[in-house]
């Protein structure tokens, strides 16, 4: 499935704004990205699971909260940073 | 030791302190030639300013990681050529990354400070941020401690690459009370740094914005309180075992039983192996009072300290009193303090110098350096005698360390 990455962690993508991951849920998804590219899960999740503050999840269009979230093969995930301030 | 012990037999007089600043420069003028990297951490990168040891002319190398949070920024003097870098932004959490080649290229810690599942009864915690970065001693090449917010205390053997908890510290039973989640500043943020005695490395202190001074003689294992006599004036016990604001604590490298703090409350001083605390800035003019955030100790002598006093008078600004920015010097341990402000604006200038904004050189002449939260650094060659704005136009100004490269 399609995973979209902010310019905020692209350091970590090589610049790509988009990568193709595997994963029947967010979890297995996360783990797919910080495997092919450490250290991105802990940018945008902290150690509690908790997806940080200033970071948006979309599945398939819509907005999650929590990691436990089914995917289609088909489904978009879309990473946003957002609302952090000056 | 035994040339500052000189310096203060020196009879005061013109014609002695012209003698003694001759004599100053000619030794800066035919010292070794020395570089001095001052590291600065800002709230949106890291900047490095390169000088020799005149200390008058920088060039500036970075921004280094625009866009991040850096904490904390810092040489590692085992070697003089690794830098660590506590960084963050306003969307992305909390890491470090680490040069081995003095800022050339980065790598972030594979495993950066984080928290594990807490014992039983303690409470999940997630690290908003490190605060803090403590080289070991030498006796112990790629070891460092980490501070973080929420409190929490973490070890490096692999000069930064991967961070283990300190357990002693982060599951002590006592953490909750020593260091109470909701006891942070406004902007959510708490303050904790290691100090190791360079006699003995599993000796060493923690200062906290939230419990004060906390000393450990076994590595980190056990941990007990170090706050006798220091005020807090904002508890309903005003000297409490624990729960002080010790924004700064330093320790004599050459005499490590002396400590100084600059806490919310005061300035301290405590001689160990005595415990109870001495506030020496009852001695600071009442109009200045002794509150501020920094305090920079003179490595060849150990009655010899820099602070730089804010105002906190009813609504706390702690801005420069009056708006007249001084640094406030002792030479003798803090029973007497030496206003320094050439340089300074006169008027209307309203520094807030952070608790890691503050540092010296170790040079002699010692160099001083600060960093204010309106973005401008400012450096002294000549010990807090005269000051010279060395950058502006800045952010905010988190840390300040000086090193000298060799």
């Amino acid at each position: 499935m399609r995973v979209i990455i902010p310019s905020q962690l692209r350091s970590y993508t090589r610049g790509a704004a988009e990568v193709e991951m595997t994963g029947a849920s967010l979890v297995e998804v996360l783990a797919n990205l910080d495997a092919a590219f450490p250290g991105i899960r802990f940018r945008m999740i902290d150690e509690l699971g908790r997806i940080r503050p200033h970071i948006r999840i979309f599945v398939a269009r819509e907005l999650v909260r929590t990691l436990d979230v089914p995917l289609k093969p088909n489904d978009e995930v879309h990473i946003v940073g957002a609302l952090s301030g000056g | 030791m035994k040339r500052s012990a000189d310096k203060r037999k020196r009879p005061k007089g013109g014609v002695h302190r012209r003698t003694a600043a001759t004599a100053r420069k000619r030794n800066a003028s035919t010292a070794r030639p020395v570089e001095i990297a001052v590291l600065v951490g800002t709230r949106k990168c890291a900047l490095i300013y390169r000088g020799d040891s005149s200390r008058r002319r920088w060039r500036v190398d970075g921004p280094h990681f625009l866009g991040h949070i850096i904490d904390h920024i810092v040489l590692d003097p085992r070697d003089r050529r690794t830098l660590l870098a506590a960084a963050r932004t306003g969307h992305l959490g909390p890491t470090v990354f680490r040069s081995l080649d003095m800022g050339k290229t980065w790598t972030e810690a594979t495993r950066p400070p984080m928290f594990g599942r807490p014992p039983e009864g303690m409470a999940e915690r997630a690290v908003d941020h490190t605060c803090s970065l403590t080289p070991a001693l030498a006796g112990e090449p790629g070891v460092w401690y980490a501070g973080t917010s929420p409190a929490g205390l973490f070890r490096s053997e692999d000069g930064g690459a991967t961070w283990s908890e300190l357990e002693g510290f982060n599951r002590n039973r006592m953490l909750p009370k020593w260091a109470p989640p909701e006891n942070v500043t406004p902007d959510n943020q708490a303050f904790g740094a290691v100090l190791i005695d360079p006699r003995q490395a599993s000796h060493m202190y923690y200062s906290s914005s939230a419990a004060g001074v906390l000393e450990t003689s076994d590595g980190g294992e056990s941990w007990r309180p170090l706050n006798c006599n220091v005020e807090a004036n904002f508890l309903p016990d005003p000297y409490p075992e624990y729960g002080q604001d010790t924004h700064c604590l330093a320790m004599h490298p050459r005499n490590p039983d002396r400590l100084y703090q600059q806490n919310h409350c005061g300035i301290y001083r405590l001689d160990r192996p005595g415990e109870e605390w001495l506030r020496i800035g009852r001695n600071m003019p009442a109009a200045v009072g002794d509150v501020g955030f920094g305090i920079v100790l003179d490595p060849r002598n150990a009655d010899r300290a820099w602070v730089f006093p804010m105002d906190a008078t009813a609504t706390w600004p702690r801005t420069s009193p009056d708006g007249k920015p001084a640094v406030y010097q002792t030479r003798d341990g803090g029973a007497s303090w030496k206003r320094q402000d050439r340089g300074f604006p006169r008027e209307h200038a309203y520094f807030t110098v952070l608790r890691q904004a503050f540092a010296g050189d170790g040079l002699d002449p010692l160099g001083l350096y600060f960093g204010t939260t309106s973005g401008e650094l400012w450096i002294s060659n000549n010990e807090g005698e005269e000051w010279t704005q060395a950058a502006a136009h800045l952010q905010r100004i988190l840390s300040v360390e000086a090193t000298v490269l060799g």
